[in-house]
């Protein structure tokens, strides 16, 4: 065991891993990060916790992960590279591990001109894979990125991101490998609508070896509604949303929509389930929490393993 | 001007290890006056090369050519006979002139020869002080003339911090403190009360790849 998180545990024994996300609250509201958590307990293995989605300042990911320990489930601490030099991050790390975290994942960050402070000066002292092997050699090695030896080791799963969708294609599985070879041990994938560029880039990373190496936990997001899904084709970068899903949604009936994207999302999670090289299920339920107990059971994914 | 730092010879050598033919083109503005791009250089940093690869038992050919200045369009057109020949190039120019060079020619492999080390004033002979970040958003209205975001280590807008020691900053007693000076000469000209008022954080213009269009002007129809 490299962590001993629960998500390791249940991607090590061979389950089928399902994941959830919490995105932390725009203040200090305890009560928001719980009432969340509540939908999400038992209903999947670890949730991710934002850093700053969409560079909108929100609590942090490492004090809403502490949270969620309290409340008996296991965090993701995400950590993006925006809002933080490398001496910041690692002791971030450091902190996050002393408090029981186990998971983190390790992201470039959106741009901060997406944000509430656009005019915020962007830090990226390091990027994403320069993380991923950071905190690798903090684990692995027991240094610092200075390679000073540490007291007291963090040993993190170390999670990463990968997009199949962004251009171009065929780099989008090299990078993946980079991620890989730098030391992430699970990857969890960009929301995915097209089914057949995926079925290409799950192949591929196959035939270069990647799964094998890595846990893949495919991207899902069920679609809320036909404006949501044309949102996510024209305005979110490296989104891939083809005009099928668009038009089923359309064609549901009235007060059927949302009904209809979990049905796509079920669908799309039962071949996940069959398909070589992928782990589990990552699914972004974006602030659609208490729907994610009715979009488990529906996906056949409960009750989760309990792993020791 | 921007100032340019050579690059190590073995870098240098190892970037063109595999051509054999290659043009040097050295750029005749800034990186020339401050000694490490211009024509001068260019034929020091050949005769390094063709030294080193005849000793290694693996010649090269060299072309040597520099233009006026290679962030512009007008100056890199006399390139278009030569380069065909080439293998590859190494550019002597600050980082925007070699980006712009090698727009030009997308086809041919470029290679920096400088190290880009910003915008600095020539304080005697081979001696560059830098003196500006191009932050987007100038204070020195506010601070004597002194720039806080580059001459402060810490690039403070509210200084000095606790660190400034008798005039020096705490990086480096040879390094003075910007704020200190600001303090200095704002005093001296009777307007300390510049900063006696808390300048709020600053809205950095910086953040994502800039253009300029000066009035007057547009755009070009069909840019780069």
């Amino acid at each position: 065991m490299k962590s001993g998180s629960n998500l390791e545990k249940v991607l090590k024994a061979g389950h089928f891993a399902f994941t959830g996300e919490l995105g932390p609250p725009r203040g200090c509201d305890v009560e928001e990060v719980k009432e969340k958590a509540q939908h999400l307990k038992g209903n999947v293995d670890s949730v991710n916790i934002t850093d700053n989605q969409t560079a909108m300042v929100r609590m942090s990911s490492w004090a809403a992960s502490l949270i969620l320990l309290q409340e008996g489930l296991e965090p993701n601490f995400q950590m993006v590279c925006r809002d933080r030099n490398r001496l910041a991050m690692q002791a971030d790390i450091l902190g996050a591990y002393a408090h029981g975290i186990r998971n983190m994942l390790c992201l470039s960050g959106d741009h901060q001109k997406f944000g509430d402070h656009p005019m915020a000066k962007g830090v990226f002292d390091i990027d994403s894979i320069q993380l991923i092997s950071m905190v690798k050699n903090m684990r692995d090695n027991g240094t610092f990125l200075s390679g000073a030896e540490l007291h007291g080791i963090p040993k993190m799963f170390i999670g990463a991101a990968s997009n199949p969708f962004a251009d171009p294609f065929e780099w989008r599985v090299h990078r993946l490998a980079k991620k890989v070879e730098a030391g992430c041990d699970f990857i969890q994938t960009q929301c995915i609508y097209n089914m057949e560029k995926f079925r290409e880039f799950i192949k591929q990373a196959n035939d270069m070896g990647l799964t094998e190496k890595t846990y893949i936990l495919a991207g899902v997001t069920p679609m809320k509604s036909v404006g949501m899904a044309k949102y996510m084709k024209n305005k979110v970068p490296g989104m891939d949303v083809p005009d099928e899903i668009i038009k089923r949604l359309q064609g549901a009936e009235k007060g059927k929509v949302a009904d209809e994207g979990i049905k796509f999302a079920c669908e799309q999670i039962e071949e996940f389930k069959e398909m070589k090289g992928v782990h589990g299920v990552h699914m972004m339920a974006i602030e659609w929490e208490h729907k994610v107990p009715e979009i488990a059971e529906r996906a056949k994914v409960l009750p989760r393993p309990v792993v020791d | 001007m921007i100032v340019a730092k050579r690059k190590p010879f073995e870098e240098i050598k190892e970037m063109i290890k595999d051509y054999k033919k290659v043009l040097n083109v050295g750029c005749g503005t800034c990186v020339a006056v401050c000694l490490a791009g211009g024509e001068k250089e260019v034929a020091v940093l050949n005769a390094e090369i063709d030294m080193a690869r005849k000793l290694d038992n693996n010649p090269i050919e060299l072309g040597a050519q520099t233009v006026e200045r290679q962030c512009d369009h007008e100056y890199l057109e006399e390139l278009d006979d030569v380069i065909g020949d080439y293998d590859a190039v190494i550019s002597m120019a600050c980082g925007v002139g070699i980006q712009f060079l090698a727009e030009r020619f997308p086809d041919k492999p470029v290679y920096p020869g400088v190290d880009t080390c910003g915008m600095s004033a020539n304080q005697a002979v081979g001696w560059y002080e830098e003196r500006c970040r191009s932050c987007g958003k100038c204070v020195l209205g506010m601070t004597a003339a002194i720039c806080p975001v580059t001459m402060c280590a810490k690039g403070l807008y509210n200084g000095p911090c606790g660190g400034t020691n008798k005039g020096s900053c705490e990086i480096d007693t040879e390094q003075p403190c910007a704020w200190f000076r600001i303090y200095e000469r704002l005093e001296r000209q009777g307007r300390l009360n510049n900063i006696l008022i808390y300048t709020p954080p600053v809205e950095w213009n910086d953040q994502i790849p800039r253009t300029l269009i000066q009035p007057g002007y547009k755009k070009p129809e069909k840019a780069g």
